[in-house]
């Protein structure tokens, strides 16, 4: 049985095909990179994954059942729209909200959801920081949380959105190693989306490239090439390898590059942060 | 103060008030949806006019407009419902359609000032037990929903993937706030309803890091700047809606100081 399958599967958003005809096929265990320009869809199809977009044609099954809305067996962490959130609650109560958020009764925690809040919170290793406000903890420290939060109720497949996003290459590196280690020990799957595919090179069994209602599924080898990518994106691509790092170039621009930047002007979080990261980077 | 049966009357009243609305209130902050709120009371309005025109008891006629108009946000849908766009536009139209059903009706101005600016000194005992009856419908719907409500407040995309819907309670919730709204009309009028819905609540998650702890301060606050406002009215002879709104003012003033003088 594999964890996640589609077959001819097409996904609409706003009338717009996001995905056309897709089928691929993960294997339980696997850790793979979700990849693609902004719009190509990793968002779409984590949430056709988690049930919450129906697929307008073909079917899809998440650990051999269909995809359906409410499926205790995955766990997710949403994209975060704005870091910085300005409330004082104890970070400890927003991850346990999570344990039986969807049952009706009064939010207070009963013995089993502090047994199981605190056995993620010490899963990312971030019982310490969750005594803390969430207004005091940083953007890597909240993508720790949220993790933590992904993993309550043992789930068998993690959908990660874009979890290094606004993070330093320090944090980005830790948080990759992290997802990597929580793989290797509990042997769920993971769904990892990202702009950028360095951060996950040493992590990642597989890559699932999105674009242009396409998508390849493979290893680094045999999709991050030119012909593929040039397929994805519509236009002439270049893959360039440099001391272990690929670059994806179209025209002499890095493409995973300027998405990521043109991302971050739009949301003006963390630009400092960011802009100081460059030199390393490149 | 307390041998006067307007003060009893006035300080049962506001006990339930505060309560509902520092607990309703603490809600409406962590959801961010406090404009909605101020839309309602302003809706409420309009209710109560046409009630008294109609010749009904004007709290009937503003929690039907309330809860109707709650309702109906919560199903247009989060988006819509938090554009202040449209919510200004719904907001001037009911003061608008207020001051119109008031031109009909034009025996009592008071009963103008007393829906805009609250009356809570001409509090009776039916209206006690009406006010008791809505609070505990209202506070009682809350404690079913709140940890769900809770869950889809901090983390809606999360919540939405684990089966929870977020428009169920976002309509059952500003159903609620419409009924604490109607509420809290009678004691500080439509136009300050933001003094016990809001300052409490806000000031309390400025004091507090945790969820028990800061409904329990909010209602708290609530009722401690109400009672107050109302023995400051009683010595001072000044309006006490004035008195409450000044204290909600100052006190969350007072709780962001902290972070003030961090920041320098």
């Amino acid at each position: 049985m594999n964890a996640i399958e589609f077959r001819h599967v097409t996904l609409t958003l706003g009338g717009r095909e996001v995905l056309a005809g897709v089928g691929l096929e993960i294997a339980k265990g696997e850790f793979v990179g979700v990849l693609g320009p902004n719009g190509a869809g990793k968002t779409t199809l984590l949430r056709a994954v988690l049930g919450l977009v129906p697929a307008s044609r073909g079917t899809i099954r998440v650990l051999g059942q269909p995809a359906a809305r409410g499926n205790p067996a995955i766990g997710y962490m949403a994209q975060i729209r704005s870091t910085g959130s300005d409330l004082r609650l104890r970070a400890w109560d927003f991850v346990a909200g999570v344990v039986d958020g969807h049952r009706l009764g009064l939010p207070f925690a009963s013995k089993a959801t502090h047994a199981e809040a605190d056995r993620v919170l010490d899963l990312v290793g971030a019982r310490d920081l969750a005594q803390r406000p969430l207004a005091e903890i940083s953007g890597g420290e909240q993508q720790r949380l949220l993790l933590a939060q992904a993993l309550i109720g043992r789930p068998q497949l993690l959908l990660l959105d874009e979890p290094l996003v606004n993070l330093d290459p320090h944090y980005q590196g830790d948080l990759v190693g992290l997802t990597k280690s929580l793989r290797d020990e509990l042997g769920v799957t993971i769904l990892f989306s990202a702009h950028e595919l360095n951060p996950l090179l040493g992590a990642l069994d597989r890559v699932l490239y999105l674009g242009r209602g396409q998508a390849a599924l493979g290893t680094v080898a045999d999709v991050i090439t030119g012909p593929v990518l040039s397929r994805l994106y519509g236009a002439e691509i270049d893959v360039v390898r440099v001391k272990g790092r690929i670059f994806v170039m179209s025209g002499g621009h890095d493409v995973e590059r300027d998405h990521h930047r043109h991302d971050n002007n739009r949301s003006h979080t963390h630009m400092r942060g960011l802009l100081g990261a460059w030199p390393s980077n490149v | 103060m307390f041998e006067y049966d307007f003060m009893q009357n006035a300080l049962a009243a506001a006990a339930i008030v505060a309560i509902v609305s520092g607990l309703v209130g603490y809600f409406l902050v962590l959801r961010r949806q406090t404009f909605a709120g101020h839309a309602l009371a302003h809706v409420g309005f309009t209710g109560a006019t046409g009630a008294v025109l109609i010749g009904v008891p004007p709290i009937w006629g503003l929690v039907m407009l309330t809860v109707t108009a709650g309702v109906g946000m919560g199903a247009i849908g989060e988006r819509l419902a938090q554009r202040d766009v449209a919510i200004g536009i719904v907001l001037t139209l009911s003061l608008g359609l207020g001051l119109l059903f008031l031109h009909f009706f034009t025996a009592y101005a008071t009963r103008a000032t007393a829906l805009l600016f609250g009356n809570v000194l001409a509090v009776d005992v039916g209206t006690i037990w009406t006010l008791l009856w809505l609070g505990v419908v209202s506070t009682g719907t809350l404690a079913v929903i709140s940890r769900p409500l809770l869950f889809a407040s901090l983390q809606p995309e999360l919540a939405e993937a684990k089966g929870v819907s977020l428009r169920l309670y976002s309509v059952l919730f500003l159903g609620i706030v419409a009924l604490a709204v109607a509420e809290c009309v009678q004691i500080v009028g439509v136009l300050l309803v933001f003094a016990l819905m809001v300052g409490p609540a806000a000031a309390a998650q400025r004091l507090t890091t945790g969820i028990g702890s800061g409904l329990v301060v909010s209602a708290g606050l609530a009722l401690l700047e109400s009672w107050t406002g109302i023995a400051l009215a009683f010595y001072t002879d000044w309006p006490a809606s004035f008195w409450i709104s000044a204290l909600s003012a100052g006190i969350y003033l007072l709780t962001t100081l902290p972070s003030v003088a961090r920041a320098r």
